[in-house]
């Protein structure tokens, strides 16, 4: 850290102060307007100080949903987002780990052209095969399903990349050693690999599982029902009403909450996360 | 315990590339063999086909009397210390010993008493819980070794074990791997491409260059009776002086007979003397001092000699010019530009073949 003295050390922090309330101000406000009577929000009325109707939205939130006619609890969406958010990032980790794996360690025929596809298919996110991809998903009847949800954004070039250019910097040696020590190469993986990941696992788990969560044009497509909706999906679907008052403090409490778990992994991550984007060490 | 032999083992690349061209090489039974040569003659490569690491494009390795061509790694009874010790990064020193013998399905009492006389021998007890980065390189050598002991293999392999840690402790280390060699008593293979390590530590000395084996033996015998100009270079520090000869001057000298068919002559710089006599069959020369280096017990000079140096001595027996090192005990030494008159006597001469893949005995 450089110690600055005085004046300029004020105004850093000035700078920074302001920075810092540039990105919580709203963050704020969708607190506060979640504790609101939604006649005041509808009336430009609202106040700056957190009313006095907390329990009661989070509640209705929660287990009620809106009082529109496609009425969904909040609490069954976070489940189907938590679950895809989950299936996602686990099964990005868990496939791109051992097809990693595949590509570094073993000398088999197409090796590198396999590689290669891989390779290519960064340049082909979701948006870009949506069509093939539902038509896919919807003829193995896995529209408003789990498996619907997370499946098709489970393949993932971005994370066996990754896990092969980490793999490259384990020395050779290592796996001489556990040959020699009688490891084959189920045991290898298991043994030293795995451990040796960890940290990459984790800062992959992170960003996955937030990029998972906060999927929407997916989930927008392939679910029907509205008990399969996710919350990015729900909050979208709860501001445009037809013939009602948008319900704002029930919005603001869908956005909250939309916003823990990703919080949640974070702080909980935050060590293992950064360890994972710097460590050298082997 | 196993010897362990090669028979005319051959390793070629995919391209074409051949590495080790036909080595033949015999390790008794409790015997320290090291493989010492230049980087890249094949050493390493070498003793990785022995450990199994390597796949044996031809020829036949044998150990304890099994050839173990298409044997896996873990079932040829070896065990191996790699440069860099290849420690599990993750484990504890402990598990970092025992996880060879837990793979072999070893019982954990078993393993536990290994693992700990393992740890006394090497002085790792106190430090068995930590994990490979809280330990110096000297300590990871030294698990390393462990690593290779608590096995009990019929056969050690070192490669290079020694070249990451700092000259003190290498030699320190040296020391302790010849001393656990003997004791345990097992057949060990060692590259290193440090003479003096090969020197020091072997039973059988395999001097080799470009994939092809050049003098198999007794290290001092080697020293004394190197069979090529690449061997007589390349053991012994600093290396042997080489110098072309003239047939009508060594003939001269040295009689007829054999020695009219060498072309190059060695001396070893610690063989000559300074002095005005010519010894009976030996060899002189006049040199120009140029350079001098005192290491406390000994001095090297680097001697030049020259076209004129030579007619003014014209001396029988003296040669072209060139550099020539001499070493001598003591801190006593000419000064820079000083002309001297160093010989050898008949007995240190070396001569080989002008392609210098031959020793001709005088």
């Amino acid at each position: 850290m450089v110690e600055e003295e005085g004046f300029r050390r004020y105004v850093a922090h000035i700078i920074l102060w302001i920075g810092i309330a540039i990105v919580a101000f709203p963050v704020y406000i969708a607190i506060i307007a979640s504790t609101q009577d939604n006649a005041l929000i509808a009336n430009g009325q609202m106040s700056l100080l957190p009313g006095g109707h907390f329990f009661e939205v989070y509640y209705q939130t929660i287990f009620v949903g809106t009082s529109g006619s496609t009425r969904e609890p909040v609490g069954n969406m976070m489940l189907n987002s938590l679950v895809m958010a989950l299936a996602i990032a686990i099964g990005k980790i868990a496939i791109s780990i051992i097809s990693a794996y595949a590509i570094v360690y073993f000398r088999f025929p197409f090796r590198m052209p396999i590689f290669w596809i891989i390779f290519i298919t960064l340049m082909l996110p979701v948006e870009v095969r949506i069509y093939p991809t539902y038509k896919i998903v919807a003829d193995l009847h896995m529209l408003d399903s789990y498996a619907g949800l997370s499946l098709p954004l489970i393949a993932s070039a971005t994370a066996t990349l990754l896990f092969r250019q980490f793999f490259m910097t384990v020395p050779d040696e290592l796996l001489e050693a556990s040959r020699i020590d009688g490891a084959g190469p189920v045991r290898f993986f298991w043994d030293t690999l795995l451990p040796l990941s960890r940290t990459n696992m984790a800062a992959l788990f992170v960003i996955l599982f937030i990029l998972g969560w906060n999927q929407y044009l997916w989930p927008l497509l392939i679910t029907t029902r509205d008990d399969m909706q996710t919350i990015q999906v729900g909050i979208r679907k709860m501001i445009t009403t037809t013939d009602a008052l948008t319900e704002w403090p029930i919005v603001m409490a869908t956005a909250v909450l939309a916003m823990l778990p990703p919080v949640f992994v974070v702080v909980v991550m935050q060590k293992l996360f950064v360890r994972g984007l710097v460590e050298t060490e082997k | 315990m196993a010897n362990v032999t090669l028979r005319n083992v051959r390793k070629t690349y995919l391209g074409g590339f051949e590495a080790i061209k036909g080595v033949n090489v015999d390790v008794a039974d409790g015997q320290f063999c090291v493989l010492v040569g230049p980087s890249g003659c094949g050493k390493s490569t070498l003793l990785r086909m022995v450990a199994g690491l390597e796949t044996v494009t031809g020829g036949e390795i044998d150990i304890g009397g099994r050839v173990v061509n298409q044997v896996e790694p873990a079932d040829r009874d070896i065990a191996m210390v790699f440069q860099n010790y290849a420690l599990y990064p993750h484990m504890s020193v402990y598990n970092n010993m025992a996880y060879g013998l837990r793979n072999r399905g070893m019982a954990e009492a078993e393993i536990k008493t290994r693992v700990e006389e393992a740890a006394r021998v090497l002085e790792l007890t106190s430090m068995l819980e930590r994990k490979p980065r809280q330990l110096s390189g000297g300590q990871r050598q030294r698990v390393a070794m462990g690593r290779a002991i608590v096995r009990q293999p019929k056969v050690f392999l070192f490669d290079e074990p020694l070249s990451n840690l700092d000259a003190k402790l290498r030699i320190a280390m040296r020391v302790e791997i010849r001393k656990l060699q003997r004791r345990l008593n097992t057949t060990s293979i060692y590259v290193t491409h440090d003479q003096l390590e090969a020197m020091t530590l072997a039973d059988v000395l395999v001097v080799m260059n470009g994939g092809q084996v050049e003098q198999v033996g007794n290290p001092l015998a080697i020293y004394e009776k190197p069979a090529t100009t690449f061997v007589a270079s390349f053991i012994g520090a600093p290396p042997m002086n080489l110098m072309s000869i003239r047939q009508d001057e060594i003939t001269s000298q040295l009689g007829d007979g054999r020695a009219s068919e060498a072309g190059i002559l060695g001396i070893r710089p610690e063989d000559f003397v300074i002095t005005d006599q010519t010894p009976v069959g030996g060899i002189a020369l006049p040199l120009t001092v140029e350079a001098i280096e005192r290491v406390g017990a000994e001095t090297f000079i680097y001697g030049a000699r020259a076209h004129d140096e030579q007619r003014i001595a014209a001396n029988p027996g003296e040669l072209p010019p060139g550099e020539v090192i001499v070493r001598i005990p003591g801190t006593e030494a000419p000064a820079i530009g000083e002309k001297i008159r160093v010989a050898a006597v008949q007995a240190k001469l070396h001569l080989f073949s002008s392609d210098g893949r031959t020793r001709i005995e005088i």
